[in-house]
């Protein structure tokens, strides 16, 4: 008997994608093997890594943690989706590439769009802010020093857009 | 790891997730925000014959709070509840346990009560709904409808008192009484975490701001919620003159916890008499700085 599939459609990055998979596909391998969009990472695979966040209607989540099924008719962003329309890097990876904010860069499209969202809603973290906003993604090899100098300089990037963008 | 094969239902109503529970009976599980039924499906450590994904049922995303107490509908996500000021007015413990719960990211899509329905007796939730004395409302097919007591719900560990073909559609947590206070702490290897013991504690003050009632509520050392009143213990004592240390020292003699790789049966019981100490003290001042603000 072969497996029920359905078809799912979901808007990626501003664009509709859709494919015809079975409901136990997670939205992790929905991205990477079946629209080819390889940069969501997947790590654990259990939702401890924090690898394959990416963005359901503005909201981070676990890619790994959800089906394709569910995300039928939402909007996903992924790390693909962070650049401006003409590539050029946001705010947040323009930071994490300043501060050297990566090594191997397994875990950055996590961290990246965790960060992203992070700043949305809290423009003016304290320390605490960001220990709290990024303790579910791991890093195996910056120490996070210079993840959170980062997020830091992210802030300031961020605040001087907005600056330059109302004088 | 991928998750095993099963059949796939996304009701659109209450009535249809209840009859496609019903259809399926003791095989379905009911996926709500998946933060622990997928990584067990992706472990491999599950493997349900049908999965009804309540997430299109309309109306089940309720945050309702009065006076008496604040209702949660089993789509209403953790981070959202965390965040709702009139359900942190009307009881603040839930709040207060919900930022130990995983991380925001996690409780962005986990729910309150798929977690009390997990019955993970090292999980915040289910202690919280314990010590508060509160309940579950549970549905079946043909209008059926029970609110089960949290002293019965959680029957054992990752065993929720639901019968096949029921769906918690709500839980309630009651009110905090007037002069009442609240507190919740765990310990935990890395913030985020399953705690290695922890501790929710509620205290009530009288008209004269002696200690009317004292209950603690312990995950992560025994199969369910353990929910300990220890007013007697306290005595009916301003706070300030109650023995704190004696109070934690009843509670380490009272629990029954069990030794795992992460840490061992005696410094859990350590934990429960600091995490009691320090979770009554908190409570007791809350009350009284809410007293005093009457």
């Amino acid at each position: 008997m072969s497996e029920e599939r359905f078809e799912v459609e979901v808007t990626v990055n501003g664009v509709r994608r859709g494919a015809h998979v079975p409901a136990r596909r997670l939205l992790s391998d929905f991205l990477r093997h079946d629209l080819g969009l390889t940069g969501t990472h997947v790590g654990c695979e259990h939702g401890v890594c924090g690898c394959c966040t990416v963005l359901l209607d503005g909201e981070p989540v676990r890619s790994c943690l959800m089906f394709a099924v569910g995300a039928a008719g939402h909007a996903v962003t992924t790390v693909e989706g962070l650049a401006a329309p003409d590539g050029s890097p946001s705010p947040v990876q323009r930071a994490f590439a300043e501060c050297h904010g990566l090594q191997c860069g397994f875990c950055t499209p996590g961290f990246l769009c965790t960060v992203t969202a992070l700043l949305r809603d809290n423009p003016r973290p304290t320390d605490d802010d960001v220990l709290e906003g990024i303790s579910g993604n791991l890093c195996r090899c910056t120490g996070y020093q210079n993840i959170v100098k980062a997020v830091h300089r992210a802030t300031e990037i961020l605040a001087e857009e907005r600056r330059a963008g109302s004088a | 790891m991928k998750p095993p094969p099963f059949a796939y239902r996304a009701p659109e109503t209450l009535d249809e997730a209840l009859a496609a529970l019903a259809a399926a009976g003791p095989e379905a599980k009911v996926l709500a925000g998946g933060q622990s039924l997928i990584p067990l499906l992706n472990m491999r450590l599950a493997a349900p014959a049908v999965i009804v994904d309540i997430n299109r049922v309309g109306g089940l995303d309720t945050i309702a709070a009065d006076e008496t107490g604040v209702r949660i509908g089993a789509l209403a996500r953790q981070r959202r509840v965390e965040r709702a000021a009139e359900a942190a007015r009307a009881q603040p413990l839930i709040a207060q346990a919900l930022r130990h719960v995983a991380h925001p990211v996690i409780r962005n899509r986990g729910t309150v009560v798929g977690s009390l329905a997990h019955a993970d007796p090292a999980a915040e939730l289910p202690v919280v709904l314990s010590v508060l004395g509160g309940s579950v409302e549970v549905a079946a097919a043909a209008g059926e409808r029970r609110a089960v007591p949290a002293a019965e719900f959680f029957a054992g560990p990752l065993e929720p008192a639901l019968r096949p073909g029921e769906l918690a559609v709500s839980a309630f947590f009651p009110a905090l009484a007037p002069r009442a206070g609240t507190a919740f702490a765990e310990t935990a290897r890395r913030h985020g975490d399953y705690g290695l013991a922890g501790v929710a504690a509620v205290v009530e003050l009288d008209a004269d701001l002696r200690v009317r009632a004292a209950r603690i509520g312990c995950l992560g050392v025994a199969a369910t919620p353990l929910v300990l009143d220890l007013t007697d213990v306290l005595g009916h004592r301003p706070p300030d003159s109650c023995d704190w240390t004696a109070a934690a020292e009843h509670a380490k003699r009272a629990v029954r916890p069990e030794a795992d790789i992460h840490a061992g049966a005696d410094y859990r019981r350590h934990l429960v008499g600091v995490l009691t100490e320090r979770t009554l003290r908190a409570a007791a001042t809350a009350a009284r700085e809410g007293a005093t603000d009457e």
